[in-house]
């Protein structure tokens, strides 16, 4: 099962049994990136206190990696300030999760993305007051 | 755990195991080069032979010497496509390919297209059937191929290959007939239907990979897409695969025989799949409902993707295919799927089950009830 379809432990791990799925009624931050016609939507929910990402929730539309990214990447950020969670990228959720096949990274980018997304509207949100 | 349950027979067939045997009666220091006057080769020339009368038995042509040995259904489709058009460019300059043929139809034409050849993409209805009419209009006196697929890989839509040679040949044009997934499993005739050139796969009849053949009508000329010696009249030199090809032949015969009751067969556990996985929410049929390959049931979910459920049905135990973007080399939408008009997102949530001879409809149960199972979990996830 390792290696099914290039995918590591890992990623089958997180696809099979997805961490922090699901929906934050009244957001502190929310973002969404994809499109259907690259076929992965990706939005994760956040709440914040004193600047620290407490809880964090998506849902995806997408391929094996793609759910695998989602899920690794509430993992990384949960728990963590902004600043720090704003600096996780494609790669450390790749590198987290034992590597992707190669033409599977832009996933990897998208769960990175959806979560600096939230950390930005939460901060635009911060900003108007 | 349950068993394994294998629904990918377009994508690999497993070797029957009547076949296997008959291949292994060449295990005994059989070295025969078909090219060499010893008796070794003599006996390997015999051998072709056979196989030649076989598979153009399985496809009603009447002259053995009308088939030609290939590495597979790629390289007949390149030299149907390529090698036909090439040879008769002083005839006209124009092609025409069904807007979903399998990509090694598309590439040789696109190749086609670069060495100056117009190139018309021929359309499909919802179904997937070709439009009769639009290729009556596509093809003209300076269309030297056409090429359109018996029947089709992803969604299993029979083609009227007759009333498209109708067309073609009014026009003076050849036809070219990709049967990969057709043949041994529906009634082929390249007689009766009027096809010029016909692609076969040894691997989809149940004989061992690499080993394809391709009929040329007599008196259609063809030239070479790759130079070397002379076998198999110069249009696939190099020495042949003549255990495969034996297999591909003992497959064929076998095909041609059994066919009638193994595709009945095979249309029950298509229908039950078919009747029990469209009872699900959100869940259709893809392709035609009647016109379809017996061994072939495809379909596609809303608000998920197909990858996912290929993967999610492969750890319950169950092989399935997908057209997903995600899965292709390209991670491009399927051109089938596009072409019959879905959606990109639509086009994303699909799941393709084609049976062989280890299914039953016994399985049918297990099959609905883990595809109901995965498609519960992935809506439970999605955004959309």
């Amino acid at each position: 099962m390792a290696d099914q379809i290039g995918y590591s432990q890992k990623v089958m791990e997180h696809f099979m049994n997805p961490h922090n799925v699901g929906v934050i009624e009244n957001p502190d931050g929310y973002g969404k990136v994809g499109n259907p016609v690259c076929g992965d939507i990706m939005e994760i929910f956040i709440t914040v206190r004193d600047d620290v990402i407490e809880d964090i929730r998506f849902r995806t539309f997408g391929c094996g990696s793609a759910i695998a990214t989602s899920s690794m990447v509430t993992d990384m950020a949960k728990g963590k300030t902004l600043d720090e969670a704003m600096r996780i990228t494609r790669d450390d959720v790749a590198t987290e999760l034992e590597g992707l096949p190669p033409k599977k990274m832009h996933c990897s980018n998208l769960a990175a993305d959806a979560l600096h997304a939230a950390i930005e509207d939460y901060r635009e949100k911060q900003k108007k007051g | 755990m349950e068993g394994r349950i294998y629904l990918d027979h377009a994508a690999a067939m497993p070797v029957r195991p009547e076949v296997l045997s008959f291949g292994m009666g060449f295990s005994d220091g059989f070295a025969g080069n078909p090219s060499t006057l010893c008796r070794e080769g003599l006996v390997a020339q015999e051998v072709l032979a056979t196989a030649r009368e076989k598979v153009a038995a399985l496809v009603g042509a009447s002259a053995p010497d009308s088939i030609i040995f290939t590495g597979g259904a790629t390289e007949s489709n390149n030299i149907a496509v390529r090698g036909t058009a090439l040879r008769n460019r002083k005839a006209g300059n124009r092609i025409v390919v069904s807007a979903i043929e399998h990509i090694s139809v598309l590439n040789p034409a696109k190749y086609l297209q670069k060495s100056g050849f117009s190139l018309t993409p021929a359309p499909v209805d919802r179904y997937g059937v070709i439009d009769l009419d639009a290729l009556g209009a596509a093809v003209t006196p300076e269309t030297v191929v056409t090429s359109v697929h018996y029947a089709n890989n992803e969604i299993g839509t029979v083609e009227p290959i007759r009333e498209v040679a109708a067309i073609v040949h009014d026009r003076g044009g050849l036809l070219h007939v990709d049967a990969t997934d057709a043949a041994g499993r529906i009634p082929i005739d390249v007689e009766r239907d009027g096809i010029d050139l016909l692609t076969l796969s040894g691997n989809q009849l149940g004989g061992p990979q690499g080993a394809g053949a391709l009929y040329i009508r007599p008196g259609v000329r063809v030239q070479p897409v790759l130079v070397g010696g002379g076998q198999e009249r110069g249009l696939r030199p190099g020495t042949e695969d003549v255990v495969g090809i034996a297999c591909m032949g003992e497959a064929a015969r076998l095909a041609k025989e059994e066919m009638p009751e193994e595709s009945r067969r095979l249309a029950a556990i298509r229908d039950r799949l078919i009747a029990g996985i469209t009872g699900l929410e959100e869940a259709y049929l893809t392709g035609h409902p009647t016109e379809r390959l017996p061994h072939h049931a495809s379909f596609r979910f809303s608000r998920i993707e197909g990858e996912s459920i290929q993967l999610a049905m492969d750890l319950l135990g169950i092989a399935v295919a997908t057209g997903s973007a995600c899965t292709s080399r390209t991670l491009e939408a399927s051109h089938v799927l596009l072409a019959i008009g879905l959606a990109h997102e639509e086009a994303h949530g699909s799941m393709i089950a084609t049976f062989g001879r280890g299914n039953s409809v016994e399985e049918v149960p297990r099959i609905v009830g883990a595809v109901e199972e995965t498609v519960k979990r992935l809506r439970a996830i999605t955004p959309l």
